[in-house]
């Protein structure tokens, strides 16, 4: 399994394939590796993201306009495979472009491109039998979200179906960015913890995680942080030619 | 183009059957932060659901508030001049703010209230949903925020008026084709963010459950009172029932009690537009270039699509049609057979609205009028002795603004001495 948080606090980079272009993105998601991302998550944009805030419906939008479709972004995956065998990478979509290909064919293919692991924001525990068995039988990751609203019982339910990482949101609402890490999110992680740590299952901390104080507050309590919108934003006011340099340098600067 | 395998679990195998599924269709697919608020709102429903006392107090503001029960009136002059099927209309239309859809959210109202939220969001996109939230909520006393495309508030700006004179909140949404799919995209956007103390008033047979089948009981009340009035009336039920189908909580309505009955076909009419290629209307069962099995908007449903899973953009005349997927129990009825769906165009809706006005002086909303295209299509081609109810689910006043543009547009706006 290519996904670990080695250094701590781990960093994921969360990207909206095809925005500016998929092979800008292919260029961004190195830099970022090379500059310390752990994992890279690769969005697949989608013409209805109703769990995000404005900058990515921007860049979903800009892409779909672009024609943009699920299974460039896996040849986008396998290219970024290939040229860094070592680093995360997990396929994060809505799910109605993975029902289109079919859920048996989309895990197929995810395997295909040596995609570690698939994160669909729409996809709850109680309705992913058949997705948990498809990821499953091609050895991959899934992975899901847990919300500060998530009662104890749910909470349970999303670490025993995760693997890789649980993604843990760190306030309810949408993506994007903001001021400061919400109270929400260490006393969500502390309660998730519980049914995590059996398993030995990281997690990652995201929506609103924007600078290197937010990544230093993560970490306190968590074992990664989600770097997304703050990212998409980035690469929205760069110059196509100069995303990849400017995204490194500010992935680079998380740390520090 | 080939349907892909409907997405399955373990219940569905085991049990064949799971609450809030419809055959394959239906479920819940949404972000894990509305789980929570969606599982609190199954419960609570279930309760109230279960308590005379929530009935009653449903029943009586129906009754005196609303003006329930509706008639059913026998269409005689279009009937006649079309020479076949009787023709009867179940008036949703006079309800209290000239639709069917202040059934729902009056229930959702008071389901609200009984769990102690005070702010109350809702999409809406021909404005009738809207403006019967903002009445529930002035009634009620609540704060309210409805959502509506940026196209449609443009084509029924008299609605947009009414909620804000009813002290809701309107905000415009412009992403997409500013329809309102692309509200209900901004209503579960600002309840993910609220969800602590927001209802969210959906207002139509959508979304995740426990809306389809709660938004469905709560307009079952259309069906019911018109089978006791078609069986007074008429000493028999219909040989058809014809509705239009946007969200498709006015067919389901019409049709759920007459489900059982096998000899009464069910029809329901979606919005043809202006043609048959994806993005020219939201026929979403039309055969070709209509709808596949998809999610959107936390259901599994047709979904008008392109073959990469991005969904369409749609066009209909009427705003209340306007949506690129359907209910999930409208998916199951089409795939069973048990309801047939069919469309009618733009200009067989705009036709249809000035032949009810012209031999009945019953104006229907353009919604509403895309049933009655139907009904005049088949009535001829039926026997004298056949009887068809149509669901009028709402009035046409809200039209004015788009029935002129749309009339002159085709040469066909009344001239001053009211002929055509």
């Amino acid at each position: 399994m290519a996904i670990s948080f080695k250094q701590k606090p781990g960093i994921v980079a969360y990207l909206t394939a095809g925005d500016p272009d998929l092979q800008t993105t292919l260029a961004i998601a190195l830099a970022a590796i090379d500059n310390g991302a752990d994992v890279i998550e690769l969005g697949v944009p989608f013409s209805d993201p109703l769990a995000d805030g404005p900058v990515i419906q921007r860049a979903s939008e800009r892409a779909v306009g672009r024609g943009v479709r699920l299974a460039d972004v896996l040849e986008t995956a396998r290219q970024l495979r290939e040229a860094r065998p070592a680093c995360g990478l997990v396929i994060f979509s809505y799910l109605n472009p993975v029902v289109r290909m079919g859920m048996k064919q989309f895990c197929a293919a995810v395997k295909a491109a040596g995609v570690d692991g698939a994160l669909l924001t729409d996809m709850i525990v109680e309705e992913a039998d058949e997705y948990l068995a498809e990821m499953k039988a091609n050895g991959l990751a899934p992975i899901f979200l847990a919300a500060p609203t998530s009662p104890d019982a749910r909470l349970k339910a999303i670490a025993e179906a995760s693997r890789g990482f649980v993604y843990a949101i760190s306030r309810v609402g949408i993506t994007g960015t903001q001021q400061k890490v919400a109270g929400d999110a260490s006393e969500l992680v502390r309660r998730l913890r519980v049914f995590t740590e059996p398993q030995g299952i990281p997690i990652a901390v995201g929506f609103g995680i924007s600078n290197a104080e937010h990544v230093r507050a993560v970490g306190e309590f968590a074992d990664a942080a989600v770097i997304g919108s703050a990212l998409v934003a980035l690469i929205e006011k760069t110059a196509p030619a100069e995303a990849a340099v400017t995204v490194g340098k500010f992935i680079a600067g998380l740390r520090a | 183009m080939s349907v892909t395998a409907p997405l399955r679990t373990k219940a569905d195998s085991a049990a064949g059957v799971r609450a809030g599924r419809f055959g394959v269709y239906g479920g819940r697919y949404v972000p894990e932060t509305l789980m929570a608020a969606l599982e609190e709102l199954e419960q609570a429903y279930a309760v109230a659901d279960a308590d005379p006392a929530f009935h009653a107090e449903l029943d009586g503001l129906l009754h005196h508030y609303c003006g329930r029960p509706t008639p059913l009136y026998f269409a005689k002059r279009i009937s006649e001049q079309l020479g076949g099927a009787k023709i009867y209309l179940k008036r949703e239309d006079l309800l209290h703010t000239g639709a069917h859809k202040i059934n729902n959210a009056l229930g959702q109202g008071l389901l609200a209230r009984r769990m102690g939220k005070q702010r109350i969001i809702a999409e809406t996109g021909a404005g009738q949903h809207g403006v019967a939230t903002a009445t529930v909520c002035a009634l009620f006393g609540m704060e309210c925020v409805i959502y509506m495309g940026e196209e449609d508030m443009r084509r029924q700006e008299l609605n947009v008026f009414r909620m804000r004179l009813l002290g809701a909140e309107v905000r415009g949404v412009g992403a997409g084709s500013a329809t309102l799919k692309d509200a209900i995209n901004e209503a579960m956007r600002d309840w993910v963010t609220n969800v602590r103390d927001t209802y969210y008033i959906l207002g139509s047979a959508l979304g995740a459950h426990p809306y389809p089948t709660m938004v469905r009981n709560f307009q079952r009340v259309i069906g019911r009172e018109a089978r006791a009035q078609m069986l007074e009336q008429e000493g028999r039920l219909p040989s058809a029932i014809v509705a239009c189908v946007g969200g498709g909580s006015n067919a389901i309505g019409a049709f759920y009690e007459f489900l059982c009955d096998k000899d009464v076909r069910l029809v329901g009419v979606e919005a043809g537009g202006r043609g048959t290629a994806l993005g020219e209307h939201a026929a979403r069962f039309q055969q070709v270039g209509g709808g596949l099995p998809g999610v959107l908007q936390g259901t599994y449903s047709y979904v008008l699509q392109n073959d990469a899973g991005q969904v369409a953009t749609t066009h209909s005349v009427s705003a209340g049609l306007d949506y690129a997927s359907v209910g999930p129990e409208h998916a199951m009825l089409h795939d069973s057979g048990r309801a047939e769906y069919t469309s009618a165009s733009d200009a067989e809706a705009l036709a249809a609205t000035s032949a009810l006005a012209r031999t009945e002086g019953i104006l229907p909303a353009l919604e509403s009028a895309h049933a009655v295209a139907e009904a005049m299509k088949m009535a001829p081609k039926m026997a004298k002795t056949d009887v068809i109810l149509v669901n009028l689910s709402g009035r046409g006043d809200k039209d004015m603004g788009i029935l002129a543009k749309e009339m002159d547009l085709r040469g066909a706006t009344p001239q001053r001495d009211g002929t055509l």
